[in-house]
């Protein structure tokens, strides 16, 4: 007897095979992600997968739930309408680094200052694979990208720090090594009410990895094993990644602040009075 | 202003367009807005910000145009009726999204109070020269409907057709107000709910696994489904066949492109809307639309008294454009006069429809404040000739 895969629920069988590149981590981070809902019992019919454009945007187009490729680096203020229009759906934003941080890098932050109700997973492989391998804001300095040929000389931006100080409740970095440990995360941050941010750390081996020299998906997976340090709890500002460097994984901030919608509610009572409905109930 | 629990405030009023156009978006059904302040704009949202906490709507002031204009398609498919409001430099921010919902067939409107341009261009004051723009902003080929208030009482009624066109027809609908229309004081009267005729979106009765969610229904329009029903929909800006999944070949795009064009050509009749005054044995007919379609007025009485005989054809939705009409006048008629707070965008689909059967003429402004009666009466003398 041949039993089935878990995961294939939550998978559109009807667009396989994928485009992804094999040794490619996006598809590790997918399967991660089905085990966390699978886990976490949420309502399938009310979980809601919004991506913008590139090759982790791809994942809605993948998943069997309802899910929205929207445009380049706005799939957080779609989901941030999509959510306040319907509280009662659960809204994961999917995306790139390219994506969420560097077109859509002004919606990170602003949803995060508001504590928007939804988990935003960011696979960084530090390029933009759908166009060629591009230089993004986490490419390492120095790092050959199609477009710094001599090497990238631009700061990147370490991703937890910038989602912690705008005011995340949950922000975690896995690699794509750290498969049970992201799937823990990902369960755990689906329960957080409010903007949850977790960066997942992968390899892209046809452009990142071939033009730097660095091996293959294998090859990566090796690097990840030896040089990740799990630091729970780690002071966010000092998990800056450098090439070939030490990443610090874990969980970094878990805390509890009133989301826009219960700021919203609490205050709106307060002044209005008997006037105001809650909204959402 | 005075706030109401009632979400319909129905009586007489003294309000501007843009705070009618707020109670049009109101009693059209308008419970999701976000938007970003911009002049002459801001006080649709400013009044949408006031009402909506005590109707059960909700507003939020986003970061930018960009993220208002992406917003408001999320909660559209989360079912709520959903509008953005800008002006000049953030409509061209919101390009982008007017592309998204018309290939992902999202039903929102677009208010946009027109000012001079381009770029930061005359903030305070008024222009109608985003027309072309409306239409063809956004890259790719597509169709939308745009309408155009020339009062405050317009902005309140029209803003319901807006709503309206966008739910039946799951296109972005773009109220194309101006700076005078937006700030200027009227009399507006507000009817009981009961005699506001709403079009809500048409729910598909298909279980999911019947369900298409792109495949074309009644009028060519697919049937709706909301986020969360348990469909599980793929909605995608990329080329899409009625399963909704990506189809990246010519025959899709031939097929998906020409469905949604055609959606808003092929009921244009249904859709187009015109008032005409004296248009049949005119010698002359203006053809006009927004504050303009008053300004005009002293000049065309003016040029009747002189014993010209001068039409009126004022356009209430301005795309899709009435060609037929303009084709059928133009044989009968002597010549368009097109006045436009503009340097040419209407006077050409007006010229182009005429097929050289009339000559028409542009009586152009810049913008910063209305035409004078007396250039466009000019016009008119000029092409009575």
């Amino acid at each position: 007897m041949i039993l089935e895969n878990p995961v294939n629920q939550f998978l559109r069988q009807d667009r396989l095979p994928h485009i992804w590149c094999p040794g490619c981590g996006i598809g590790t981070t997918v399967n991660c992600f089905t085990r966390a809902l699978l886990e976490s019992e949420t309502d399938l019919n009310k979980v809601m997968i919004v991506s913008g454009i590139g090759c982790t945007g791809r994942v809605a187009g993948y998943m069997n739930l309802d899910s929205f490729h929207t445009t380049h680096g706005r799939a957080i203020p779609f989901a941030t309408g999509m959510k306040l229009a319907n509280p009662d759906l659960k809204v994961v934003v999917y995306s790139g680094d390219g994506d969420i941080s560097a077109i859509g890098g002004n919606h990170f932050i602003h949803a995060a200052r508001r504590n928007i109700e939804i988990l935003v997973i960011c696979v960084d492989n530090f390029t933009y694979g759908m166009t060629g391998g591009q230089v993004t804001p986490t490419s390492h300095i120095g790092a050959i990208n199609s477009t710094t040929p001599y090497g990238n000389f631009e700061q990147p931006f370490n991703l937890p720090f910038l989602a912690d100080s705008s005011g995340a409740v949950y922000v975690a970095r896995w690699t794509a090594f750290h498969v049970h440990q992201l799937a823990r995360s990902i369960k755990e941050a689906l329960q957080k009410k409010g903007f949850s941010f977790i960066e997942v750390i992968a390899p892209c081996p046809t452009l990142y990895l071939r033009r730097n020299r660095l091996g293959d998906g294998i090859d990566e997976m090796k690097y990840y094993k030896e040089k990740s340090v799990v630091k729970n709890n780690a002071d966010t500002k000092d998990v800056g990644i450098s090439f070939k460097g030490e990443i610090v994984v874990g969980k970094f901030v878990d805390r509890e602040r009133p989301s826009f919608l219960e700021s919203m509610n609490v205050h709106y009572k307060k002044v209005l009075g008997d006037s105001y409905k809650t909204y959402g109930e | 202003m005075k706030s109401d629990n009632e979400a319909i405030l129905t009586g007489n009023h003294f309000l501007d367009g843009d705070h009618a156009c707020c109670e049009g978006a109101i009693a059209a059904g308008c419970r999701f807005v976000a938007g970003y302040p911009i002049t002459p704009s801001t006080e649709v949202v400013e009044r949408i910000a006031q009402r909506f906490p005590l109707i059960g709507g909700i507003f939020i002031q986003m970061e930018d145009e960009i993220a208002s204009s992406i917003a408001i398609a999320g909660a559209s498919w989360a079912g709520k009726k959903s509008m953005t409001v800008t002006s000049g430099p953030g409509f061209s921010l919101m390009m982008e999204h007017i592309g998204l919902a018309a290939i992902t067939e999202t039903p929102m409107v677009f208010v946009n109070v027109q000012r001079g341009g381009p770029s930061t261009g005359l903030p305070t004051l008024p222009a109608q020269s985003d027309m072309m723009q409306a239409r063809w902003g956004s890259h790719g080929d597509y169709e939308i409907i745009a309408l155009s208030p020339n009062s405050p009482q317009e902005c309140f009624n029209f803003m319901i057709d807006a709503f309206n066109l966008s739910e039946q027809y799951r296109v972005p609908v773009l109220f194309m107000m101006d700076e005078c229309v937006g700030h200027m004081i009227e009399k507006v009267v507000i009817p009981e709910e009961s005699k506001i005729k709403l079009v809500e979106r048409k729910y598909t009765s298909l279980p999911p696994d019947k369900y298409l969610p792109f495949k074309p229904g009644e009028n060519m329009v697919p049937e709706f489904v909301k986020a969360g029903d348990g469909y599980k929909i793929h909605v995608t800006g990329l080329t899409h066949n009625e399963k909704g999944y990506p189809v990246i070949n010519a025959e899709a795009q031939d097929k998906l492109v020409r469905r949604l064009v055609n959606k808003i050509k092929l009921n244009s009749d249904k859709i187009i809307r015109y008032e005409e005054d004296t248009v049949e044995n005119a010698d002359v007919v203006v053809v006009s639309y927004g504050i303009t379609s008053r300004v005009c007025i002293p000049a065309i009485n003016e040029a009747r008294a002189k014993g010209i005989k001068v039409g009126h054809l004022r356009l209430i939705v301005v795309w899709p454009f009435p060609e037929k009409r303009i084709r059928e006048i133009s044989g009968k008629i002597k010549s368009f006069v097109v006045p436009e707070l503009n340097l040419g965008q209407i006077f050409y689909e007006v010229e182009r429809n005429a097929c050289g059967k009339a000559d028409t003429y542009l009586v152009s402004h810049a913008g910063g404040t209305v035409h004078n009666s007396e250039d466009i009466y000019n016009v008119i003398m000029e092409a009575a000739k």
